[in-house]
């Protein structure tokens, strides 16, 4: 079923391009380039007919699984269905067809939607300023934590504070991005309710601490219900908190990261306000901060002077730009297209149908399927294979067999304090069928490992190929195509 | 699986003494755990590595760890067949799976590892869990 490379289909002469012809004089003269940037021989591109290429990507899309092809529960991803209006408005000429050189007059319209966009993601997260630049999740955190550095800096502070505490559930970018802002991390534990243990915060929390980092809910699917306390202890140290916005389905329209004592959050405008993500981008991971942390902002801010609006560059306090131009405005359109088609009440309800999707499934799984931390969750929900273990089945192999029924797999392996961890958040798009059609495949691959586990080991059966030596491809991976001897 | 003449950390390091050198590797319980091993990030040759600093990076299958560093000291000698063959983690991890060198310090630190019947017993209650 392996389909040929594009390269493999190439015939000499076979174009699928006409080129007009060259209306300004040709010119050859070998004084244009150094000698070294002359090509010498043609590059070996493809050479291939229009309809055949055609057809080549339309097959290649066909073997592709999105979400508006089938269920996709990826925890911790938010793969929520992106409705078409979004996309009718970002394709309107006056957001498509604009140049970021264009003056200030003329584009009027895009500086007031990045505006407003800003102004809601503050009023949705109780901030106060917003910035649209960050290009994803994790730049976001970046930004938010030179913003926290700025803050401590200016304090004559810069020196003393050189840690950051994560909890070991927090989504597992947080680390990483406290690492590359120069930070030495620190986790704290879990509790066994899945919060964070408040003693063992108490015991690292000192006056070298700058920031926590907190995604809440959690990478369980859990709602920290200390929070206000663990805001309290961090900020009688002089720390700040941080909060990793990728949850943010859970909670959006019912309560706000900044009421529960929050300084700064990036959003994952991508994952919550439904724009298209998961092939690398672009994605907005626009943060939101309080009051205290607004100066250190990066340049230009999008300001509103009488009826004008304006790239305000003149902050002196500012960390700089973050990213060319503004950011992914055709995100920024999307997210914001969303927004106000669903309104406050809507996107109230966005959460409270997230919610009761991820629990209803879980209750109707746990049954069949270990649940390590047994308590409401939020929008999404941890399972893990222990159960299925003795039959020698793996939450890897329940994964393969899902895509055999129709199913994009949910996040595997990841949290990772839950050994054979399943992470599954079904989102609110989806409709009782679908969830009970997943639930009930989720039952009979549980019937499964009890009665022919070898069927799910071999897993999957019914896809383009089958089990893939996947340790291979990392250990000695083939990064290229190269054609055959001549 | 625990050999009898090597020292053991809470984090899954073994420790080979030998004078004031100090061989550093992953237990077979860790590298279990961890499943198929497919990347390692090593330390530079010559580094001072201070007690509980990181000391190299595994990528696996299932997640990425770090290997931290059992006692303070100088690498003098890096396994660099590891780049090019992880595995070696996975099928040997008492003998050509090694990953460092350590010249030791402080060699009190060492005070502080554990047997093998000691980390045996740390190891069945982590497994209990």
């Amino acid at each position: 079923m392996s389909m040929p490379l594009i390269f493999e289909k190439s015939k000499p002469g076979r174009k699928a391009y006409s080129l007009p012809e060259l209306d300004v004089p040709k010119n050859e003269s070998p004084d244009l380039l150094p000698d070294w940037a002359i090509r010498k021989q043609n590059a070996s591109l493809p050479e291939i007919s229009e309809v055949d290429l055609v057809r080549h990507y339309t097959e290649l899309s066909r073997r592709n699984f999105g979400v508006d092809q089938g269920f996709y529960p990826l925890g911790s991803c938010t793969m929520k269905y992106n409705p078409k209006v979004n996309e009718d408005v970002a394709a309107l000429s006056g957001f498509n067809n604009i140049h970021p050189y264009q003056p200030e007059e003329l584009v009027q319209g895009a500086l007031q939607l990045m505006y407003e966009f800003g102004r809601d993601l503050c009023e949705i997260s109780g901030m106060h300023e917003a910035s649209l630049q960050p290009a994803a999740g994790a730049h976001g955190e970046l930004t938010g934590l030179m913003l926290i550095r700025a803050y401590h800096e200016s304090r004559g502070e810069g020196k003393k504070r050189t840690k950051v505490i994560v909890p070991d559930s927090a989504h597992g970018t947080n680390p990483a991005s406290a690492a590359f802002c120069g930070y030495r991390v620190v986790e704290v534990k879990s509790d066994e309710q899945g919060g964070v243990n408040l003693d063992s915060l108490r015991e690292v929390i000192s006056d070298d601490v700058a920031a926590l980092m907190l995604t809440n809910p959690n990478t369980l699917g859990l709602f920290d219900e200390n929070v206000t306390e663990i805001a309290e202890i961090v900020h009688n140290a002089g720390g700040l908190l941080y909060y990793d916005g990728a949850n943010m389905n859970a909670i959006v329209g019912v309560v706000r990261p900044g009421d529960m004592g929050f300084d700064v959050l990036h959003y994952n405008v991508h994952k919550t306000f439904s724009t298209p993500h998961g092939g690398g981008g672009p994605g907005c991971g626009a943060i939101a901060v309080k009051k205290i942390l607004a100066p250190f902002l990066p340049v230009p801010v999008v300001d509103k002077q009488g009826d004008l609006y304006t790239l305000n560059y003149d902050r002196p306090q500012s960390i700089g730009m973050v990213k060319g131009f503004y950011g992914n405005f055709n995100v920024m359109v999307k997210g914001f297209a969303y927004i106000r088609s669903l309104g406050a009440e809507g996107l109230r309800r966005v959460a409270e149908t997230a919610v009761l999707n991820a629990n209803y499934i879980m209750r109707r799984l746990e049954k069949y399927y270990n649940l390590p931390y047994d308590r409401h969750c939020k929008h999404e929900f941890v399972i893990d294979a222990s159960r299925q273990l003795q039959y020698g089945v793996h939450t890897n192999d329940i994964a393969k067999a899902l895509l055999d029924l129709g199913f994009h797999a949910p996040t595997v392996y990841f949290p990772l304090i839950v050994r054979e961890a399943m992470m599954i958040e079904p989102t609110e798009t989806e409709s009782k069928e679908t969830l009970d059609a997943f639930i009930e495949a989720m039952i009979e691959i549980a019937q499964l490992a009890e009665t022919s586990p070898e069927k799910l080991q071999t897993a999957p059966h019914n896809t383009v190929v089958g089990r893939l030596d996947d340790v291979t491809a990392a250990r000695r991976p083939i990064l290229r195509w190269t054609p055959p001897e001549e | 699986m625990y050999p009898k003449d090597l020292k053991y950390t809470e984090q899954h390091e073994w420790v080979r003494v030998d004078g004031n050198q100090a061989t550093v590797g992953i237990t077979h319980f860790a590298q279990d755990q961890l499943g198929a091993i497919v990347g390692v990030g090593l330390p530079d040759e010559e580094a001072d590595m201070e007690k509980g600093s990181e000391l190299a990076d595994l990528d696996s299958m299932k997640t990425a760890d770090q290997i931290f560093a059992p006692v303070s000291g100088k690498i003098v000698k890096v396994n660099t067949a590891l780049d090019t063959q992880p595995e070696l983690l996975n099928e040997d991890p008492y003998g050509e799976g090694w990953v460092a060198v350590i010249e030791m310090t402080n060699l009190k630190e060492l005070d502080h590892l554990m047997s093998a019947d000691e980390y045996e017993a740390h190891v069945a209650k982590e497994a209990g869990e």
